[in-house]
């Protein structure tokens, strides 16, 4: 090969290759992103039910309920303006407590349940996932809450 | 006073980076050989220095001092001395200083173990390294002082957070840490020779064992990690995709990537500024690590302090520090030139290619790290991208990688034939084929999947061993002999690559037949999962030093036959008022099982449980400690440690290097090929001394 014809090869070669793998990055990504939301954007219908999603909020105070022979924990997440009834399968993570921050991540249902396959809290008395703390914050529409240190456990 | 000492001695350690940022570069760029003369003592200075500090900063938390600031947020009187010393790295400040140890660590090894080099060379260096360190020491003096004092001072501590009482603080921090660090020194060497113009086959030969070293850490580092985030989080995971996690993962991938460009550059000339651009690239990735880590703008088990201010000046930081190499990269990487050329097929090629495809991982990693927290800033609504997006990118982009890593070693330089290789490989291909079609059926069923990790993992075991075969068949003698004489650094290559088939298995088989199984368990029933039985046969209460905690007895059995007693817990920490699951696993070879507790539920003593069965999960790291100790070996090839400078001179260096079996066999294709480039050679042997560095 000429060395023109073999330059213009590897370019050719490279922006096939640049091209390929920017198709697959965007496809992947346009597939898997989660959105984001609080309980007042799912009660005032802003969110199709079937999409995954993560919820963020406070375990409303008195709501957690258990199946006694299984493991389906049933409880509220709240904004302070607007509820959604969780249902969720498993073990809950070391930190969740009632009126405290959590971010649930699964699927709405049509009737409004929202059905969790991961439940994620805060992990020390001060903390708040900044995803609950940002939809306390929207619905009470002031800007500071937590701050602290420490970490998010996932489930 | 011990903290006012520690204070101080950051201070002197600041002025000295100063001091050694300015003076050796000046005098290497006029010739002052009395100016490059301070870099040596004023690196081993500063180790000390910043040592003396950071000893300091123990003490105080041996000595429970919780008149300092950080001391009494990150620890307790309570606390086991072992924890008290960990401590030390367990929150924002202590990390930055344990940062700046290592890479006054790393300066004062380049001090000592650099003899054979050029003097201008190693003082550019050190003067590039003693630049980071006076950011960083800028960065704690003015935002993040470890040594603030705190009045009045607290009664007790705040105490470690329980999650990072474990051993694998004692090893994972420090490790990864080093092996971030380290990239500083191929950083540094990539700046020093902008700042010289002179990039060639010795130049890269220096850089190499240092690269490869900070490689090793910081694979060890990563392993150490999930290891332990796998028997700590106590959900059974060992890699989440999680922002901390993709920090770590980045510069890995960039780091890969740059030893295997350093190979080309060293024993071709080839891929100079791309080298230089990796070299850039993955220190910058290893600040962005930090960045992301350390300012808490995400949000992750591991960043346990948020504070904005200190963001922006670490944003601004690595701004300069990537900006401005970049910068000279643009201005002086014409002067370095791109070196040899080579054909469509050839080694350089196949390393090229695979060097593009770890880049664009690096690269959707990024994007998929980077992307939520700008759509957060410029308030487009906050998104989450999850292990999907890393899982559908990393399939087909490491299939064709680990495809090449079989070929690229038995492939010529310059140029090398397709039908050649392919009859060369052609019973490392057909035993691929036989092992995917028949391992995951002996192990729990084919899935396609499965199917292709097993082809890959083999591909990558049989490849090596042609390798090492057709090495072992070129040379004469008995077989001991033979295998005695092999180069180090190529039986270090061959280790790492099936370091890496050995964790395509582990993940292979986890991902394909893993099985997680929630259940609610009163003291003497039992789950059957996967052919063991679990049966939970209570819990009794027990005492740890700062913490109390409900242990269950969960005695696993298969076929009638006891396989392992667990004992899995759940702690209550005291000073946090923290509960804490610590998980019971028993390892295997072949699988693991592995039991969490949940919480106590109802009446009687009935808790929840997470049971896990793990196959071949040990084969995810230990696949890690064989490429780490494969880079181990390669870091001690001894042509590293023996070329003299004179020998070197009068000897071509790429003859000397790559005189074993490969090269003699090798046949020119093009008559350009017939002399591996004799001009660059000489003439980078004659440049490499400082007559040449004086004469620029």
């Amino acid at each position: 090969m000429k060395p023109r014809a073999r330059r213009l090869a590897w370019i050719a070669g490279a922006l096939a290759a640049l091209g390929a793998a920017s198709a697959l990055v965007l496809n992947a990504f346009q597939s898997n992103v989660m959105f984001f939301v609080s309980p007042t954007q799912i009660v005032e219908g802003h969110v199709a039910s079937g999409t995954r999603l993560r919820v963020g909020g406070l375990v409303e105070k008195g709501s957690l309920s258990r199946d006694e022979h299984g493991l389906t924990v049933r409880f509220i997440v709240t904004d302070t303006a607007r509820a959604i009834p969780v249902v969720y399968r498993g073990v809950l993570p070391d930190l969740f407590r009632e009126g405290k921050g959590v971010v649930a991540q699964g699927t709405l249902m049509p009737d409004g349940t929202f059905v969790a396959d991961q439940v994620l809290a805060k992990h020390d008395e001060n903390y708040m996932p900044p995803d609950a703390a940002d939809a306390v914050n929207r619905a009470r529409s002031t800007l500071r809450v937590s701050g602290g240190a420490s970490a998010e456990a996932r489930r | 006073m011990i903290p006012e000492i520690g204070h101080f001695a950051l201070i002197v350690a600041l002025a000295l980076a100063l001091v050694n940022g300015v003076l050796p570069i000046v005098g290497a760029a006029r010739g002052w050989t009395h100016w490059m003369r301070v870099a040596w003592p004023v690196a081993r200075a500063q180790f000390v220095v910043v040592a003396i500090a950071f000893g300091c900063l123990a003490a105080s938390f041996l000595g429970n001092d919780f008149s300092v600031l950080y001391v009494a947020s990150h620890s307790n009187s309570m606390l086991p001395p072992v924890y008290r010393v960990t401590a030390v790295w367990g929150g924002h400040e202590g990390s930055l200083l344990l940062w700046t140890l290592l890479l006054t660590l790393w300066m004062a090894a380049v001090s000592v173990l650099s003899r054979q080099l050029p003097r201008a060379m190693v003082a550019r260096v050190l003067g590039v390294m003693s630049w980071i360190a006076a950011g960083f020491l800028l960065f704690m003096l003015f935002t993040s002082n470890p040594f603030a004092r705190l009045l009045p001072p607290a009664v007790d501590g705040r105490d470690l957070n329980p999650l990072l009482q474990d051993p694998g603080m004692v090893s994972h921090p420090p490790i990864l840490y080093m092996g971030y660090v380290g990239f500083a020194v191929a950083f540094a060497f990539a700046i020093a020779a902008l700042l010289s113009g002179e990039l060639n086959a010795a130049w890269a030969r220096w850089s190499r064992p240092w690269t490869t070293a900070a490689w090793i850490f910081l694979t060890l580092g990563i392993m150490l990690g999930s290891g332990w985030a796998y028997y700590e989080l106590g959900w059974g995971g060992w890699w989440f995709w999680d922002p901390v996690e993709n920090a770590s993962f980045m510069p890995w991938l960039a780091g890969t990537a740059l030893i295997h460009s350093l190979a080309v550059t060293e024993k071709r000339g080839a891929f100079r500024s791309w080298t230089v651009l990796l070299a850039i690239c993955t220190f910058s990735l290893s600040l962005l690590g930090t960045f992301l880590v350390r300012s808490g703008v995400i949000t992750s088990v591991h960043s346990f302090a948020a504070d904005p201010a200190r963001g922006i000046f670490i944003l601004a930081f690595l701004s300069i520090v990537a900006g401005g190499a970049l910068l000279l990269f643009a201005w002086r990487a014409p002067k370095i030139g791109l070196g040899g050329g080579f054909d469509p097929v050839s080694r350089e090629s196949l390393l090229l290619s695979n060097n593009v495809l770890l880049m664009v991982a690096a690269a959707s990693v990024l994007l998929g790290t980077l992307y939520p927290l700008f759509l957060d800033v410029l308030g487009l609504g906050k998104i989450s991208i999850g292990p999907p997006y890393f899982d559908s990118i990393f399939v087909p982009l490491m299939t064709p990688a680990v495809f090449l890593m079989g070929i690229g070693p038995i492939a010529r330089w310059k140029s090398a034939r397709l039908p050649e290789l392919a009859v060369r490989l052609r019973w490392a291909g057909a035993a691929s084929v036989v092992a995917a079609l028949a391992l995951p059926w002996v192990v729990g069923g084919w899935k396609p999947l499965v199917g292709l990790g097993i082809l890959l993992a083999a591909w990558c075991v049989s490849a090596s061993a042609v390798a090492l075969w057709e090495r072992i068949a070129q040379q004469q003698g008995p077989l001991a002999a033979r295998f005695s004489r092999l180069p180090s650094a190529f039986c270090g290559m061959l280790l790492a690559h099936v370091g890496i088939g050995v964790f395509i298995v582990g993940v292979t088989f986890v991902k394909g037949y893993e099985t997680e199984r929630d259940v609610r368990l009163e003291p003497g029933e039992s789950l059957t999962e996967g052919g063991y039985a679990f049966r939970f046969t209570g819990t009794r209460e027990i005492d740890g030093p700062n913490y109390r905690a409900a242990r269950a007895t969960v005695e696993v059995s298969r076929d009638g036959r006891t396989v392992a007693v667990l004992h899995p817990e759940k702690r209550l920490f005291i000073v946090q008022q923290t509960p804490m699951t610590e998980a019971a696993i028993d390892r295997g070879v072949f699988r693991d099982l592995y039991v969490a507790m949940g919480e106590q539920v109802g009446a009687g003593n009935a808790w929840t449980m997470r049971v896990h069965i793990k196959p071949f999960v040990n084969w995810i790291w230990a696949g890690c400690l064989l490429m780490a100790l494969g880079g181990a070996l390669a870091a001690c090839d001894r042509r590293y440690r023996l070329v003299p400078r004179k020998r070197r001179a009068a000897v071509p260096a790429p003859v000397s290097v790559s005189a074993p079996a490969s090269v003699s066999l090798t046949v020119p294709r093009s008559p350009r090929g017939a002399a591996p480039a004799p001009g660059t050679a000489t003439r980078e042997a004659g440049t490499g001394s400082e007559a040449g560095e004086a004469g620029r």
